[in-house]
């Protein structure tokens, strides 16, 4: 296939996956700014909000401060912030318009629907119910992409870009998260934080649609390690780093076969799995949650480069 | 002007044989019935995304043509007379293009004006003495015909650069076998959707002598923002080809390459709806980022073909359109079938006089333009208009052309007020191939949706209609 085609296949996926993030930390930051702020301290949840969508230096150039209508602004309807919920939900019907050939119909659907749906929305909604049923609706739109992606692509490699896309944004979004966060999650031996972290820790996994699966995971009451370990090394989570790398090994994998190549790309997928996999928690918060973290975004960015420079350009 | 032919009606109110069933059809069917597939049609058109550019309207970036819901028929003989003549008529085009870029005996035999030729921004010289695959340079016209009565067809226009809507065709009748099943039971209609199929065969007929048994073909869109875009993308669909644009090509040695997943891989056929201008940045306009640097080095190789061959804009000029009979009787020593409307070539004194005397009841075109764009309409237009078209026409008489205003048919319309005549062209596709030229039954027909307006074209507020051919 066209190289340009797995390019706009795999920032279609990535667009659209970015998208439904956003409209999750919004949500989340939305439920803790509404608590009594004994429950959550003083920290500005709005500022916060930015700084796990990646985008503080282009936020503060554009608003001096973060609050409720600035970042909702910012984060969601922004059309100068290019990855706002609008701009990515753009990109993505622009990227789907340039390889129609390679969507099925319901895909092509899924994405223009949504396109078409977001004018109706206008500029920003003027309530906070509004904005709340946008974001459910953004989250909608991308489980609806995503599904259709999933029922109606041939197992081919287009299938297997766009699959890699989706977790290679995934994989961004939970370290980053987890990145601006992490002081919250502290190793098991240390001092307990009362209710006030308690609301902080499910405000993670609520952003990262986890809250129940943790539950389901531990059978225990929220732990910050334990949070740290769903989200890091639990395959079982869709939104771990450990099952976006499985997946990326595998979709990589599957086009080498198909090429009859292996590449950097898959090496570099091999070798950051195998890290993760080799990794217990105890000895991630022994030489530093944030270095961790730090280094698993680089080397996740340098896949994302391999894979540009062996396939997609 | 007298009273336009309805192609329902005929000329005396008597409903043609061809449109008895619709006739019947559209008696018993309601209003409100055809309004609301009227707005299904446009649903299903705007959830497809068949959607348009209009150029200089920023805000209404894409938009809908308005699809007219009764569909347009010809009988089978009446499509018979049509086959033959544009058979006629394109194999005529690709002979004139062969002789103009190698011998020139048309030139020579003074039939055509050489200055019309050379002085003409659209020839090639780059094009001269150079061969081209199978010598065939018109692979897809599309040929605008137009009629005033139950017998004469004209031709309105020759489209042999890269004509589009092709892919209106195609879904109009889709769209119309879903909303209509009825109507569609009550006739025999010939099918047009191997479109793509015979589209596919007559480009891998023409891929050089060199290219493999089967040889790769690919489809050059300019982009997603072309204003036809949704149609090249809708072709390669459909052809199960890949749609390249320019910076997924590339030359080497003068062989096309394209860049995918798995390296680079051979192009033989490259159908091109990028135009003559944007194709190769080193050979034409440097500032083309459509383009492939280097193409014309392979197609001057024999290494590539080109889909249709660059520079046929000499073939579908209008000045040059004034003299297509002649041109006919030159190759083929035959009468042309399709006739032409009559043409004041205004670059001649005697047609220029005339032609400013009758501003008011002709119709003036640019000689270069497409679209509906810098044209006159003299019965339609203001006084103020016609003085400020006299100047421009005055200023450079070369760069226009005039034609009486035809009574063009009219067929029946579902518009506001209900029911009613209105004007329609028809551009009907014909490919050529190295082994036969293959012309499915049909074509777009366009239609203009305002009372009285001559122009159909969509840029114009102009519409489109599914077109039937029935079946003997």
């Amino acid at each position: 296939m066209l190289s340009r085609t797995a390019d706009n296949l795999y920032w279609l996926a990535r667009y659209v996956e970015r998208a439904e993030y956003l409209a999750r930390i919004l949500e989340a930051t939305q439920r803790l700014t509404a608590l009594p702020l004994a429950y959550v301290g003083e920290t500005n949840e709005w500022e916060t909000a930015v700084a796990t969508a990646g985008c503080s230096n282009a936020f503060f150039a554009a608003h001096e401060e973060a609050n409720e209508h600035t970042v909702v602004d910012f984060l969601a309807f922004s059309p100068s912030n290019p990855s706002s919920i609008r701009s990515c939900f753009e990109a993505a019907r622009l990227n789907a318009r340039a390889v129609r050939t390679a969507l099925t119909v319901e895909m092509w659907e899924a994405i223009n629907g949504t396109w078409l749906e977001l004018k109706r929305f206008g500029n920003k909604p003027d309530s906070r119910e509004e904005v709340m049923r946008f974001l459910q609706w953004v989250q909608v739109s991308s489980l609806r992409y995503d599904g259709s992606a999933y029922r109606t692509m041939l197992r081919n490699d287009a299938y297997w870009f766009s699959r890699l896309g989706v977790y290679m944004e995934r994989a961004d979004n939970t370290a980053r998260i987890l990145d601006v966060k992490y002081h919250l999650l502290l190793p098991a031996d240390e001092h307990v934080g009362g209710p006030l972290d308690y609301f902080q820790w499910s405000g993670i996994l609520r952003s990262v649609s986890a809250l129940t699966a943790y539950h389901w995971v531990y059978r225990e009451s929220l732990k910050p390690w334990l949070v740290a370990d769903l989200l890091i090394l639990n395959e079982q989570l869709p939104r771990s780093l450990a099952s976006c790398y499985e997946n990326l090994e595998q979709n990589l994998d599957r086009i080498a076969n198909a090429y009859g190549r292996q590449g950097p790309a898959q090496r570099q997928a091999r070798a950051i799995r195998t890290k993760l996999n080799n990794s217990r928690m105890d000895d991630i918060f022994q030489s530093g949650l944030h270095e961790f973290l730090g280094g698993f975004i680089a080397d996740n960015n340098n896949l994302g480069f391999a894979i540009g420079k062996q396939y997609l350009s | 002007m007298r009273t336009a032919f309805d192609e329902m009606t005929g000329s005396e109110g008597q409903i043609r044989p061809a449109y008895e069933a619709l006739a019947s059809w559209l008696g018993e069917v309601r209003p409100d019935v055809l309004d609301h597939r009227r707005r299904e049609a446009e649903l299903l058109f705007r959830r497809i995304g068949i959607t348009f550019a209009v150029y200089g309207e920023a805000e209404a970036q894409e938009r809908l043509i308005p699809f007219d819901v009764i569909p347009r028929i010809l009988s089978a003989s009446e499509w018979d007379l049509l086959r033959r003549g544009l058979e006629q008529r394109v194999r005529v085009l690709n002979l004139y293009l062969k002789d103009v870029y190698g011998k020139r005996e048309i030139l020579r035999a003074g039939i055509v004006p050489e200055d019309l030729v050379f002085q003409n921004p659209v020839f090639r010289p780059e094009m001269n003495g150079q061969r081209v695959p199978h010598d065939i340079y018109l692979h897809v016209a599309g040929i605008d015909i137009v009629r005033d009565d139950a017998d004469t067809f004209y031709v309105l226009e020759d489209n042999a650069r890269t004509p589009s809507g092709v892919s209106y065709m195609l879904e109009n009748r889709e769209i119309m076998m879903r909303l209509f099943p009825d109507l569609f039971a009550r006739h025999r209609i010939a099918p047009v959707e191997n479109y793509p199929d015979e589209l596919l065969a007559t480009l891998k007929s023409v891929a050089p002598e060199s290219a493999p048994r089967d040889p790769t073909v690919v489809l050059q869109t300019p982009g997603v923002y072309n204003s036809a875009y949704y149609e090249h993308s809708f072709l390669a669909d459909k052809l199960g080809i890949e749609l390249v644009e320019g910076g997924d090509l590339f030359v080497k040695n003068s062989i096309v390459y394209m860049r995918t997943t798995q390296g680079p891989q051979r192009v033989d056929v490259i159908y091109r709806r990028i135009d003559d201008d944007f194709i190769d940045p080193l050979m034409f306009r440097p500032d083309s980022a459509l383009g492939a640097a280097g193409l014309m080095s392979a197609y001057a190789a024999g290494n590539v073909t080109l889909a249709n061959a660059v520079g046929t804009g000499i073939a579908d000029d209008k000045a040059v359109y004034s003299y297509m009979p002649d041109i006919v009787r030159f190759y083929l020593g035959e009468e042309p079938i399709l006739k032409n409307v009559p043409t004041w070539r205004c670059r001649e004194e005697d047609h220029l006089a005339y032609v400013l005397d009758h501003l008011e009841e002709l119709v003036v075109k640019e000689v270069h333009g497409s679209g509906g764009y810098g044209m006159l309409i003299g019965p339609a237009a203001d006084k103020a208009t016609i003085a400020a078209f006299r100047a421009k026409l005055k200023l450079d008489p070369k760069g226009f052309i005039a034609q009486p205003t035809l009574a063009l048919s009219t067929c029946p319309t579902f518009v506001e007020s209900g029911i009613a005549p209105r004007h329609v062209d028809l551009r009907p596709f014909v490919l050529t191939g190295r082994d036969k030229i293959r012309i499915v039954p049909g074509g777009l027909t366009r239609v203009a949706l305002k009372e009285g307006s001559l122009v159909v074209n969509s840029s114009q507020g102009g519409g489109i209609k599914d077109t039937w051919v029935l079946d003997k």
